[in-house]
């Protein structure tokens, strides 16, 4: 039984068709690389099963059964947690508020209820500790590497038992340490059996940790199998349309 | 890569020490200016460090103190209010109706709080919903509102002391001294704790940093930060408001004229202290030191003789050193 079904979703801003039918399949415990050219719909696709915006066609099923979300918190309360590409971190604040954000512990006092910094700063820490990341949660997040910013963002989205991660070009914009460092971070989440859909253009990185790859054009996806049975040049020949589909 | 660590990791990372905290946070170097003016003035004039002196500068202050506390708020969310000094005068003119109409204390305290608080609500859901820029609305609040305190009462200035029993009542509770300090000082500490607290313990406080940090990262994370943006409109016009009722209180009477100009020292105080236009940054402690700042620097070229002409000059350079050390504090992050 599949985690995660996508059955012919389209999208459509006034006349532009963003994604015409595509059916995706996310399985337990898979890394799926989702690759395709700028504007062939990626990041429509992954706003669409985080809950930014309803699809205009098709279902979406989470283990067997239809969802419909209209909000991002819907989404992460059925288990499906995002890493935006800008890492949706606030730069004034420390490691452990940016990974409690929104979502703050707190101590009651009678009707009054005040942040519990030390559980915030502890749960912080194990997460960090579990993600071996040197990150530490009461540093402010404008000091920090982009490997660091990045385990805050995943962090994040261990809070609570979720199943499903959208990393959305986890390594766009960072160093090439840093990148082996996010790769390792992606392995360790499988390994604890989360699913992760890993949308990036950066083909290496990709074939190092996906188990299945994807492929959008222009709206469709065109390509749809496991990255033993494919190579970097068919995949590149496929986002840019020199192989119509495989 | 996987368990090593690789050396320059561990190279740029600083433990960040409670002393460097200290010397980073902007309000420490003012609250330094302030004593060390205090310490030279002390010795310049005999009558600086007189009960009677100190009564006055921390009375003053305290006025526009209140509401740097609320402007904090605003700025912190990248916001500006500039309809503050408008809020305090039509505040301090509806309240003087009130009693001047023969209603109680407490109506004219009730009366003015909600046309501050209604006036807060006007500008937050202007610019959180309609998502108009700050200065707009805000400006084109400032202007409404002190047209419509010159339109409540025909500009006629409303004298409290004729009015009898529950004028004396309001000027009582809001314009004494209890034990030898004025009344708005001790509003200003009240304020100053209450809000230093919400920023610093609550849920609401940290999203308003959130807000102002990184609006939309804010919002993809849960963080209400629409009703966060009207909150703190709500909470600097509450401050004026806060405010309007102490100045009628204190002066007896309310001009149509009241608070005029007074937000450019409210917001300079608040950048004084450290507050970022930008948002992110600033905090209730620093509003108020800001006030103190230029409530004493005013004071003392007044002790010390100086023209008063002068006074802008001063507080000016020091608005611009202010941002100048914000700048040199923030080099190299």
């Amino acid at each position: 039984m599949a985690l995660l079904e996508l059955q012919g979703i389209s999208k459509n801003f006034g006349a532009i068709q963003a994604l015409d039918n595509v059916d995706l399949r996310l399985d337990p415990g898979e890394v799926l690389g989702l690759m395709g050219d700028n504007g062939a719909g990626k990041s429509t696709l992954v706003k669409i099963m985080a809950g930014n915006f309803p699809p205009s066609g098709g279902e979406i099923r989470l283990a067997d059964e239809a969802v419909h979300f209209h909000k991002p918190v819907e989404a992460r309360e059925k288990g499906i947690e995002v890493v935006y590409q800008d890492l949706a971190l606030c730069d004034n604040l420390t490691a452990a508020a940016n990974v409690f954000l929104g979502r703050e512990i707190k101590l009651r006092f009678g009707p009054l209820k005040i942040l519990d910094y030390k559980r915030m700063y502890d749960r912080a820490g194990q997460l960090f500790a579990e993600l071996k990341s040197e990150t530490r949660p009461r540093d402010l997040v404008k000091q920090m590497s982009g490997g660091q910013r990045q385990a805050v963002a995943i962090a994040r989205t261990r809070l609570r038992d979720c199943k499903i991660i959208l990393m959305d070009e986890p390594t766009a914009a960072i160093s090439v340490r840093q990148v082996a460092e996010v790769l390792d971070l992606i392995r360790r989440l499988r390994d604890q059996g989360i699913a992760i859909i890993l949308i990036s253009h950066r083909m290496p990185d990709v074939f190092a940790v996906a188990d299945r790859v994807s492929v959008l054009r222009r709206g469709r996806k065109v390509a749809d199998k496991t990255t033993k049975e494919s190579s970097p040049e068919e995949v590149t020949g496929l986002i840019t349309g020199a192989i119509q589909s495989a | 890569m996987t368990d090593r660590v690789a050396i320059d990791d561990v190279l740029d990372k600083k433990e960040s020490t409670w002393w460097q905290d200290v010397l980073g946070y902007q309000p420490f170097w003012i609250t330094l200016a302030v004593v060390v003016i205090a310490v030279i003035m002390s010795f310049v004039n005999e009558n600086f460090l007189s009960t009677g002196n100190f009564f006055n500068i921390t009375r003053n202050f305290a006025f526009i103190g209140i509401m740097a506390v609320g402007m904090t708020t605003v700025i912190i969310t990248a916001g500006i209010d500039l309809s503050v000094g408008s809020t305090l005068g039509l505040v301090a003119m509806s309240s003087a109706v009130t009693i001047d109409s023969g209603h109680s204390m407490e109506a004219a305290i009730a009366v003015g709080l909600l046309v501050a608080l209604a006036i807060g609500f006007i500008n937050g859901c202007l610019i959180a919903y309609v998502k108009l820029n700050p200065f707009i609305v805000t400006l084109g609040m400032l202007s409404i509102i002190r047209s419509q305190t010159l339109v409540l009462t025909n500009a006629t200035p409303v004298t409290l002391r004729r009015v009898g029993e529950e004028a004396d009542r309001f000027r009582e509770l809001l314009a004494g001294n209890p034990m030898g300090v004025a009344t708005p000082v001790w509003v200003l500490l009240g304020v100053l704790l209450i809000v230093g607290f919400i920023l610093r313990f609550t849920a609401w406080g940290r999203h308003i940093y959130a807000v102002g940090g990184n609006e939309q990262a804010a919002r993809l994370n849960g963080v209400p930060v629409d009703q966060v943006k009207v909150s703190v409109y709500m909470m600097s016009a509450l401050t004026a408001g806060i405010t309007g009722l102490l100045v009628l209180a204190w002066t007896g009477s309310a001009l149509s004229n009241f608070g005029q100009s007074w937000e450019l020292r409210v917001i300079a105080s608040t950048v004084i202290g450290g507050a970022n236009l930008l948002g992110g940054a600033g905090s209730a402690y620093g509003g108020v030191i800001g006030a103190a700042l230029i409530e004493i620097i005013r004071n003392s070229l007044l002790l010390a003789g100086v023209n008063t002409f002068w006074q802008g000059t001063f507080v000016g350079l020091f608005i611009l050193f202010a941002v100048l050390l914000e700048k040199v504090r923030n080099r190299g992050r």
